[in-house]
């Protein structure tokens, strides 16, 4: 419809002989890639980018190559989201999870599109698309189910109620899967346990295929998710990784990569603050076994409360 | 002329220099742009823990808080020695004689807001009652609120006075004159208030109370450092200054070094001359100097409430 448009002017023009020169071609108006912190689509602080390409060789875009202060920055802003996300209740968390399924199914194409466009074919895309709404819906659901599953009465040998609940572990460092060619899926896959739980995370997208991560922050962004609950960053993970570990206000990690000398590493230094670090690096995130109730309980810690009570059987009464 | 007059020289404060609001602005946007790394910045951190007033001016402190804050004014982190201590700690008439106690002879001074903090609105003999009841509790500062409301309607000799009364209350206690800039509103009544403050015998003028928004910012304090340069070259007298409310970050803290070293120089850069009135500060700039040493980012988790 456009391009006929287009021509008709054209013939026009021509005819009254003001303008015989073929009209410009539209300049396409190209999205800039940034990052994801606090709610807000800062550039990075370095000023530094990279352009990622694929298979064949065609440049991708301009991407943020994201500095360490940017990761400071985005520690803060999920460090401040904290307790207001994990003090929703379950249920509004899940309502959230729902709704930025939605908004992923309301921007399909654009997905679908990225995803070609990064050496993915059409049916693969549409396939992924869909698996990470689903996988978004799955998680939804387990919200406010987990808990009460993984919570436990203990028995104990004293005039106590004992019960055991899990709690969300609080900010979490996320190196999103990088050889991995869902990178949709795998990202969705590995924040959604996280923020399900009650977390807040920092993420950093897959170096090579990073399109699809910043527009799944503008899902976010859209989706009632408050700001500074999920924090994306892109760039290397060479540069990145051991400030994702290191970082004393970080309280869990998640690694994704099979590279053993730097999960020793990774080990070490989470041992300074004694953060939970987790290796999900032979996981199939296209499959069943990518979703799973224990991916929440990754970044959870167990809360144990003694309640002292009369006893009961004793005295006779109730309490 | 009489030479009885010509000692007390006091200038017509109705006309005040004016101030270039766009001018302070821009310049004072200019300090936050140098960049300040490594050893200088280790350095001007612990410049800046040296320089803070740890403050607590709340109706609910109790005498437990504010031993507890004159600990963490000697102590400010222990796993990192070679620390200085703060400067001073700032609280209520009331509880001036628990700070003096728990701070012994550690050499960190007590200051005490007075004269019917933070309004101001109370007759000049209660005020004035506040003052020496913080003196002879052993309090080394005061910090006293002028009356905006007197200011505002233009009694520019009422403001005068009541600081020379309470300078004279003070005896040996060093006075620090808070302007409450947040309700001056314009730079040329900051300035004016300023003059005013210096020529009536302050020995500190002060931004804020921290409890009106917005509090010290840039732009009114170096209105205000302008004021102490001009009334240094015309009198060689040195007046301190004393941002309050709102610095929170180490980095803002440092900017607000530079600008007192550019338009002041190094002399006013120790804690006889410069303060900052805050309480958040302290753990940013620990959390800062920690930062340096481990080259780890540092958890709030890690560090002394304050």
């Amino acid at each position: 419809m456009g391009k006929t448009t287009i021509q008709k002017s054209k013939i026009k023009i021509a005819e009254n002989g003001v303008d015989k020169t073929p009209p410009a071609k539209r300049l396409e108006v190209l999205k800039t890639y940034k990052i994801y912190i606090g709610g807000k689509f800062p550039r990075t602080e370095s000023g530094r980018y990279y352009i990622p390409t694929n298979a064949a060789g065609k440049k991708l875009a301009n991407v943020c190559l994201s500095s360490r202060k940017d990761f400071r920055n985005a520690v803060v802003a999920a460090r401040a989201a904290c307790s207001g996300w994990s003090g929703r209740s379950a249920f509004n968390r899940g309502q959230i999870l729902y709704r930025m399924a939605e908004m992923l199914e309301g921007r399909k194409a654009q997905f679908i599109d990225e995803l070609v466009q990064q050496d993915s074919t059409k049916n693969k895309a549409e396939n992924e698309v869909a698996a990470a709404i689903d996988r978004l819906i799955y998680y939804a659901g387990w919200c406010d189910k987990f808990q009460q599953i993984y919570s436990s009465v203990n028995p104990v040998a004293s005039s106590h109620i004992n019960f055991s609940v899990p709690e969300p572990t609080g900010v979490v460092s996320i190196i999103a899967p990088q050889n991995e060619n869902h990178s949709l899926l795998s990202l969705v896959s590995v924040i959604a346990p996280v923020i399900a739980g009650g977390n807040t995370c920092v993420v950093l997208a897959n170096e090579t295929k990073p399109l699809c991560a910043v527009t799944f922050a503008e899902v976010l962004n859209s989706s009632d998710l408050p700001g500074g609950v999920v924090n994306i960053l892109t760039g290397k993970p060479s540069e990145l990784t051991t400030w994702f570990v290191d970082h004393m206000d970080v309280n869990a990690t998640i690694y994704c990569e099979k590279d053993s000398a730097l999960k020793k590493m990774l080990r070490e230094s989470a041992a300074k603050n004694l953060k939970r670090i987790t290796f999900y690096d032979s996981v199939n995130w296209a499959t069943d076994e990518g979703q799973s109730p224990y991916f929440i309980m990754d970044t959870q810690e167990i809360k144990t409360t003694w309640h002292p009570i009369e006893n009961i059987k004793s005295s006779g009464v109730g309490y | 002329m009489a030479t009885a007059k010509q000692a007390i020289q006091i200038p017509d404060f109705s006309f005040s220099t004016p101030i270039d609001q766009v001018g302070v602005n821009e310049r004072a946007d200019r300090f936050t742009k140098r960049s300040i790394k490594k050893e200088s910045k280790v350095n001007g951190l612990k410049l800046v823990l040296n320089m803070i007033d740890l403050t607590t001016l709340e109706g609910k402190d109790t005498p437990g808080k504010v031993k507890q804050l004159c600990y963490k004014a000697m102590h400010p982190h222990d796993a990192v020695p070679d620390l200085p201590t703060v400067a001073a700690v700032c609280v209520y008439p009331s509880m001036v004689k628990v700070a003096k106690k728990a701070l012994g002879n550690s050499g960190i001074k007590v200051a005490s807001v007075a004269t019917a903090f933070p309004s101001g609105q109370a007759p000049k003999d209660v005020k004035l009652r506040d003052t020496k009841y913080a003196v002879q509790n052993g309090a080394d500062e005061v910090d006293m609120v002028i009356s905006r409301g007197k200011f505002h309607a233009g009694e520019y000799n009422f403001v005068f006075d009541e600081i020379a009364a309470i300078k004279e209350a003070c005896g040996p206690a060093r006075l620090k004159v808070i302007l409450e800039t947040g309700e001056l509103v314009t730079y040329d009544k900051v300035r004016k208030a300023s003059d005013i403050a210096m020529q009536a015998g302050a020995d500190f003028i002060k931004t804020s109370t921290g409890k009106i928004q917005p509090a010290a910012t840039m732009p009114v304090t170096l209105v205000m450092l302008e004021a102490i340069r001009d009334f240094y070259y015309k009198t060689g007298k040195m007046i301190g200054m004393k941002p309050a409310g709102g610095i929170s970050k180490s980095k803002l803290a440092l900017h607000y070094l530079v600008m007192v070293k550019e338009v002041l120089g190094e002399a006013w850069l120790s804690n006889e001359w410069f303060r900052f009135g805050a309480s958040s500060l302290a753990n940013d700039v620990l959390m800062q100097i920690v930062k340096e040493k481990t080259g780890v980012y540092q958890s709030a988790n890690y560090f002394s409430i304050d």
